[in-house]
């Protein structure tokens, strides 16, 4: 065991680093947020901030976040559980990656000539006798790019998660007697429950703060935190007010990694298993 | 480890020989005489062969980007750190821009072409004499339509969009002051109101838009109307000739009671760092042939009067891009607002958003 309380030179970098880059901005944003437009010291900002509209709009971030998690994690647990057991792991795994190598924007491009009025999507409706739907620009088409984006992020670490667990360990609660849903109860389940937190939190925290596609996708009717901040900086140039946003979005993000961080015991068990 | 020393070495030299093959290809493209001159222009805003013929006939290299708002082109020019030489703003940006110092004087001696623009767009109140700003295009906020998809409806008043026929076939800019611009301008108010109780009325109107509204989207707006997707949409003129260029069944009308004419600008940015070719820049935009035909390519009206007798009659004769001066009376220039009241149009922009009714 190295002796903690000496720091070596070496990490001299990356306290720098950390502070230069992390640190400090967070101040700055902080700084920022209580200043108005004229840069005087307020906290107008803040009262700002619970008046109805932001309020509200803090709420319907939260619901639509929570709804591509909740989607995500429905899609991408099993999707992983199916991709452990197949022959060609890497090859599948590396099928989902994929396209989250492709920009966000072209994604969202494509999605537009999908789900357009004479897009395939609607032929396919056709093709089974139903009208022309408007697809495009609808709470529908949000959710499912949104998820259709975030999959990999969500698939990849409850992939290692499950493919980390010992075999030896199903066997062992089979030859005890349970039953499949036990065992994924019991055993798989507890196991790989770190990834499904850290696929959480690469999805939930991203989708609190979408603003792409929610103008290119959803045309502006959903609105969330990241589209207000983007407005506040760039358009109405109110740093003050954008800030103050941003603080309460590291906020949310704080209260979130705490709720998912990895607890002392699910650590020890996954270390374990290896 | 030897696996680790190996691969940070074959990195190493990879990134190596691309950063030299990147030096190579910049200094081959750069020979020429007077260097380079960087350009920040709205997109599709310029027909990228007169660049083209700009870098040919004077040797100077055009670095060219685009924005596509006022306020994101401020915000990027006022932090400095760029070095655009000319960009295009509109009228209220630039009463803006001399307040904060961020432009520098024109000299008109090193342009002499400005002699073909019409004078109607020459020492307008935003900018006495043109000692900071030359007239690139100009044009109005109206409604564009397709006729083949509606039932007749025609749009001589923006309460025409309130018609319950048109349920989910209203596109909107996502611009704010445009938006909130309408509201007032279907109450009878000016689009410069600073009446917050005026405003309120407006965006408690919007709101009753809801259920027409298909999007609040920016430049796709295009596209979707080309496509058929949308029947309606509120726009700039440049850009509802854009759609009617492929579209040939769209339309695009003025409101009766009134609406935003605009004027585009060239200007030099305080931090521009060519100021000679800058000049250079804006007096070969003003050519009548250049402008001609870049006015043909982006669709906008021209303010040149040499370029619009070389243009084709029937697009300079159409009242709907070409309106009267008589027609114009009705229209109002955007002022400077500050941004104490930008702040509240957006608020109320953002508001609408939220609340539209579904």
């Amino acid at each position: 065991m190295t002796n903690r309380s000496s720091r070596p030179w070496y990490l001299a970098p990356y306290y720098i680093w950390i502070l230069l880059f992390v640190i400090a901005p967070i101040a700055l944003v902080v700084y920022f947020s209580f200043l108005d437009l004229a840069g005087d010291f307020t906290l107008e900002n803040y009262a700002n901030f619970f008046s109805s509209t932001y309020f509200r709009m803090t709420l319907s971030s939260f619901w639509y976040a929570f709804l591509i998690t909740f989607i995500s994690v429905l899609i991408a647990y099993p999707t992983a559980y199916w991709l452990t057991k197949t022959k060609h792991k890497q090859l599948w795994l590396l099928l989902i990656i994929i396209p989250s190598w492709i920009n966000l924007l072209l994604k969202a491009y494509a999605f537009i000539g999908i789900f357009g009025l004479y897009g395939p999507a609607n032929q396919l409706i056709q093709f089974f006798g139903a009208g022309p739907l408007q697809i495009l620009f609808t709470d529908f088409s949000f959710v499912f790019v949104a998820v259709y984006i975030f999959i990999p992020f969500m698939v990849l670490p409850i992939f290692n998660s499950l493919d980390k667990i010992n075999p030896a360990l199903i066997d062992a609660s089979r030859d005890l007697g349970a039953s499949q849903w036990t065992t994924f109860r019991r055993v798989i389940f507890p196991l790989a429950i770190n990834g499904v937190k850290s696929g959480v939190q690469a999805v939930f925290i991203p989708a609190l703060s979408l603003f792409v596609i929610t103008r290119l996708i959803a045309g502006n009717k959903v609105i969330t935190l990241g589209t207000a901040i983007e407005q506040q900086f760039l358009v109405t140039q109110n740093w003050g007010m954008g800030s103050t946003i941003a603080v309460f979005l590291i906020l949310f993000m704080i209260i979130i990694m705490l709720l998912t961080g990895p607890k002392e015991k699910g650590g020890a068990l996954n270390g374990k298993a290896k | 480890m030897k696996g680790i020393i190996r691969a940070s070495t074959a990195i190493v030299i990879i990134s190596a020989i691309l950063f030299y093959a990147v030096h190579l290809l910049e200094s081959s493209s750069a020979t020429s005489g007077s260097g380079s001159i960087s350009v920040y222009n709205w997109g599709e805003y310029i027909d990228p062969e007169l660049i083209s013929q700009f870098e040919e006939e004077t040797g100077i290299q055009v670095i060219y980007e685009t924005f596509d708002s006022n306020e994101s082109m401020m915000t990027k020019i006022e932090q400095g750190g760029t070095s655009y030489d000319v960009a295009m703003p509109s009228e209220y940006a630039i009463e803006k821009m001399k307040e904060n110092d961020l432009l520098l004087p024109i000299d008109q001696s090193k342009i002499p072409n400005l002699e073909n623009i019409d004078p109607y767009f020459l020492d307008l109140p935003f900018d006495p004499g043109n000692e900071y700003s030359i007239p690139y295009f100009w044009g109005t906020v109206g409604i564009a339509y397709n006729p083949t998809l509606l039932e007749g409806q025609t749009f001589e008043s923006w309460d025409d969009l309130w018609n319950p026929t048109l349920e989910q076939e209203v596109i909107l800019v996502d611009s704010a002051r445009e938006v909130i611009g309408m509201g007032l301008n279907s109450l009878g108010y000016s689009l410069n109101s600073t009446d917050l109780g005026e405003l309120r009325e407006a965006t408690d109107k919007l709101k009753t838009l809801g259920p027409n509204v298909k999007a609040i989207i920016g430049d796709e707006i295009v596209e979707m109307m080309r496509r058929e997707e949308a029947a309606v949409a509120v726009t700039w003129s440049g850009q509802a000739a854009d759609m009617m260029w492929i579209n040939e069944d769209i339309d695009y009308a003025v409101p009766e009671e009134g609406s935003n004419l605009w004027f585009d600008n060239m200007i030099i940015p305080s931090t521009a760092g060519n100021v000679d070719g800058a000049h250079q820049f804006i007096n070969f935009m003003l050519d009548a042939e250049v402008a001609a035909q870049n006015a043909d390519y982006v669709g906008y009206s021209s303010p040149n009067a040499a370029a619009l007798e070389l243009m084709d009659p029937e697009v300079t004769g159409d009242e709907r891009f070409y309106p009267t001066e008589e027609m114009r009376d009705r229209l109002e220039v955007y002022e400077n607002l500050g941004l104490e009241m930008l702040g509240v149009y957006n608020e109320l922009f953002l508001e609408f958003k939220m609340d539209m009714e579904k």
